[in-house]
Order: structure tokens, then sequence, then C-alpha cells
């Protein structure tokens, strides 16, 4: 089929706005060619993942944008960078790399993305309204809006996240169409004890079985509390996101696009039906360790970002159960969360029991740890799924308390009563 | 098994080019992040069969690619550094390979070609042969 191009699309691609758009709009087009787009579409909003350091190629693919006068013409934010840059000491890496990484990010700022640099982006800003079409990277980010915000994006990633920000336009397929974003895989919860529904440690986990049984396919969830919070949603989403490749899910109930079974399958009988039982979610937290309990080296916490309302949780916690001296105790957040820690007095107490907090990064994509080997804990899916193949360290997932109170003893707490009728 | 030398399929282009090479065969889908040193071309995922195996100047022929996003960013790093494969054929559409390679294009003025060869005919390229690929996608297996 072959693609339509508005006269705005062709003037672009003449070159009529500068040789940086007519590059992405090359891009894009190629893309939709790959993709068998018949059209390309308007976006609302963009947010970019190409600002996080892999190369040395990724900073000339933005130094070129912005030599050709590059600007994005929708509101753009950006995704973590390889560098804290409000405590660039805290990284590990080498000087050389971290000055590139810290230009990569600069360029990525002077094409007028926000420089947010957070992987929660629906917890910093405006956030995009049901139905609007976006173009997101950054895994998570992108199930949050499609799921929770019923905004709707595609997998985007580095380089084309730019190029749709540049050129304001997406190639029309996948879930931006409403015919794409019918629930195929029905999970259904059984027997699921209504206790454990309400625990922050159900989610992630829960995530983490949809994602390694969906692969690409929707998954639609039955039997979810209706009071389930953003921050419960924004958990199962990203650990759903890592062992898998989710980047839409619905929650008969509670998610926007899925007030009935029935919608979520568009009136539909389901692909298939998956039963979950407290067995199967057992035996995905299991997998979620990659040793035995023991001693730990780093408790992690915050990804994606810890919002306001985690750092809630967590203070009391902190209260009863300060952190062990020989435990590096580590919450990445974003900036606009340390900015209000600070005004509540709340940073200071972070501080004095020994909690690092780190913005505009996190743990997994660059050097922050200072431990080489031992275990690292955490109760986020996402990092349980890639510490151990980007730090070289074993992990330990848990929930917040049982985190805190290994944090605070310096091996594994069990919460005994958790995952027991 | 007869001889195959000098049979020819029409690929699908999705990023077009010329190139030439041995091929190398992968058994199932890698991700480039974390399965590729561009550095060096190694594949380094240490769960893939083909682990140690170099894709430096071969007609890399897999299923598909798996998982992240960026991929498409190892790639382009291995065509900065030279150690990219000389033209990639899948036997399913990866936009994230084709992606890289299409960057690799407008930034490096060079990129292996990507060409899509769904099955039954994906299935008769074997490791090790020379394989050719023309700009219009015809995929000939010279020896």
């Amino acid at each position: 089929m072959a693609l339509h191009l508005s006269t705005r699309d062709e003037a672009l691609l003449n070159g009529e706005l500068g040789p940086a758009a007519q590059m992405a709009m090359r891009i894009l087009t190629t893309m939709a060619g790959v993709y068998d787009a018949q059209a390309l579409l308007d976006i609302e909003s963009a947010h970019i993942d190409g600002c996080l350091y892999h190369g040395y190629s990724g900073l000339e693919f933005a130094r070129r944008l912005v030599a050709g006068r590059a600007q994005v013409v929708v509101p753009t934010t950006l995704n973590v960078g390889a560098v804290d840059l409000l405590h660039p000491e805290a990284f590990q890496g080498t000087a050389e790399v971290g000055r590139i990484a810290q230009e990569l990010m600069q360029a990525y700022e002077s094409m007028g993305c926000r420089p947010i640099f957070t992987c929660a982006p629906y917890q910093a800003t405006q956030r995009p309204a049901l139905g609007t079409q976006i173009a997101w990277a950054e895994s998570n980010a992108i199930v949050f809006a499609n799921s929770v915000l019923g905004a709707r994006t595609n997998r985007y990633g580095d380089f084309i996240d730019i190029c749709s920000a540049i050129t304001g336009r997406a190639p029309a397929i996948g879930l931006h169409l409403t015919e794409n974003r019918r629930g195929q895989i029905l999970f259904q919860l059984i027997d699921i004890p209504q206790r454990l529904l309400c625990e922050d440690v159900f989610f992630p986990v829960l995530g983490y079985l949809l994602g390694a049984q969906s692969g690409t396919r929707i998954p639609v969830i039955e039997g979810l509390h209706p009071d389930t919070t953003e921050d419960e949603l924004k958990a199962l989403g990203a650990a759903a996101a890592s062992s898998g490749a989710v980047a839409l899910f619905h929650a008969v109930g509670v998610t926007p696009e899925a007030p009935t079974l029935a919608a979520a399958l568009h009136d539909r009988p389901p692909e298939q039906v998956i039963d979950i039982t407290l067995a199967d979610l057992r035996q995905a937290l299991t997998q979620m360790s990659t040793v035995p309990d023991g001693p730990i080296a780093v408790v992690a916490l915050g990804s994606p970002h810890f919002s306001l309302d985690e750092f809630a949780a967590l203070l009391p916690l902190l209260e009863k159960y300060p952190p062990h001296p020989q435990v590096e105790f580590i919450v990445c957040t974003q900036r606009l969360v340390l900015a209000a820690l600070q005004k509540r007095g709340w940073l200071d107490l972070l501080r004095a029991a020994g909690v690092q907090v780190i913005v505009d990064t996190c743990v997994v994509v660059t050097p922050i740890v200072r431990a080489q080997h031992g275990s690292l804990m955490t109760n986020s899916g996402k990092f349980a799924h890639y510490t151990p193949g980007n730090t070289g360290l074993q992990v330990i997932f848990g929930s917040l308390e049982e985190c805190v109170r290994s944090g605070s003893l310096g091996h594994v707490w069990r919460d005994e009563g958790l995952w027991q009728r | 098994m007869a001889k195959m030398t000098g049979l020819s399929f029409q690929a699908q282009v999705l990023v077009p080019g010329e190139g030439a090479g041995k091929a190398l065969v992968l058994a199932e889908p890698l991700s480039l992040w974390g399965g590729l040193n561009p550095e060096t071309g190694a594949i380094i995922d240490q769960r893939h069969s083909s682990l140690g195996e170099n894709v430096h100047g071969r007609v890399l022929i897999l299923p598909a690619g798996r998982g992240s996003s960026s991929a498409s960013s190892i790639l382009l790093e291995a065509v900065r550094l030279d150690k990219a494969p000389a033209a990639i054929i899948t036997a399913e559409t990866d936009a994230i390979l084709a992606l890289g390679a299409a960057v690799a294009r407008e930034m490096y003025d060079r990129a292996p070609p990507v060409l899509v060869l769904p099955r039954p005919d994906y299935d008769v390229l074997e490791n090790g042969r020379w394989i050719t690929i023309a700009e219009d996608g015809t995929v000939t297996i010279t020896e």
C-alpha cells in the first residue's frame, strides 16, 4: 500500500523547514514503509529516550539534528540520561563517557525538549488526555500512557521518538488506531486473597507474570480492586513491559478503556483465557530473584521513578528500620519530586538516614551502585529484570517493607504471611 | 540435497542497498542490546546458541530481532565502528533493526541493507554460503 503524505509532510521532506526536519521526515517515511502505514498522523506530545548514552554515534546523531536547526513542534519531555546532573559525583563510569553523556542530554534540551529526565513523565507534567495521539518512548511510560491514561502511542524508541517530535507526525498504525487496542488475552484472578490485592508487592509480581505470558498481545485483567492506585498500576505496567513487550493492558473496572469486560474486548471473545492463582504468583515471585535470600549489599527503589506518595510510604518505615551502614540505600526519582521532598523537609530526613536520592537517571542504565558484587534488593519488577544483566549484581525482589527491613538488617527479612492464604 | 548455488529469491526491501558476504544463520532471535558488542561485532548474549560468533562483514540471517528498542542504537554504533554485518535478512519484519539501518544510512552514508525473506524461502539460506544482495532485494546464493 502506498504511503499518502500531506502537503506539509512533502514540504518537510523537500527540506523547506530545514535539514534536520528533512532528515527526520525521511527517517519517518522509511519507517512508515517498514510498518506498511498508509499515512502519518498528528501527535500532541512526545517523550524522548534518545538522551540516554549508548555509544558515540548517538551523540553524532543528536549533533546532526542540532546543526540542522532541529526544534520540537509538540510539548516534548526527556527520559533519563546516564548522569544525575544535580549530583554528577554519583556517576561511577569514566570521565570521558560522563562528558559525552552530559553533552547528549544537553543536545536534546537545546532542541526544545523539557529536561525533566524522568521515566515517569506522567507524574511530572500535564498528562495527555484520553484518546490523544502521542509518540512516547520508554517502555513503562508507553504502557502507562496507553493503559492508565488511555492516550495512544506505539512502542517508540531511540531516533524515531525525536523524529516524531520534530515533525509532529507518526505512522498511523498499531495502537494509534482504535481497532488495534482490543484486549486479546483474558487473565482471570482466581481466589486471590483480598488482602493481597491491596499489597504493593502484588502488582509488580502480577505484571511480571502477565508480561511473560502475553508477549506482544494485549492482556485484560479481571479481578483487580476498583481502588487500585496509580502507583500500583505503574508498578504493574513497568514489570509487564520488562518481562514482555506489553504496551497496553486493560484492567476491568479500573482503566479507562475497560469499564466492562466486553468494552475491553471490543465485544468479541478473548483469543485466550488464562487463570491466575496464588500458586502462579508465588512461582513468578521466585523467578524475580536470581539468588536465595541471604546478605544484601544494596537496596534500590524507584523504577519507575519514585513518586511523592511512594516516599510518604517509605519514610515511616525508614524511621523504624534505618539502613545498615554497610548497605547502599538508593532511591531514584525525578527533580519535581526532589523539590517537593526538600520543601517538606523529607530530604533531610532521608539523608540523615543515609539514603542516597538520585535524579535524572537510575541504577540499571548507568553505573551508580558502588558495590561490585553481592545482591541488590528491590521492590521494582523492572529493576528485578534488568539488574543482573546491566549491573553484574544478583537481585532479590521483595515488598517495600521487606526491602527496608532487609536494608536495616543487612540480610533479607521476609513478611512470611504475605503470600499465604 | 541438491546444490543450491545460483538460486535467487526476491526479498522485501526494508532498507535498500547492496551487500555480499558469508551467511551467518542464527537459530533464534537476537536482541542487539545486550546481545552484540558493537566494538567487536561479537555476539555476547550468554544464552544465545551463536554466542561468540562475529557478525562483522557477514550476511546476518535471523528469524527476528528481540526485545529492547535500544537495539537500533547498537546497530548504528556497529556501523560507525565498521563492525556491522554486510546485510541483514529476517524471516519476519523487524522495525527496530530497520530503524538502526535507516539512521546509519543518514549518518554515515553506509548501512547494511535490511530485507525480509518469509518462510519457506528463508529456510533455504544455509550457514556459511556466500550470499549476494542486490539493490532491488534479489538475494542470490552464489557459492
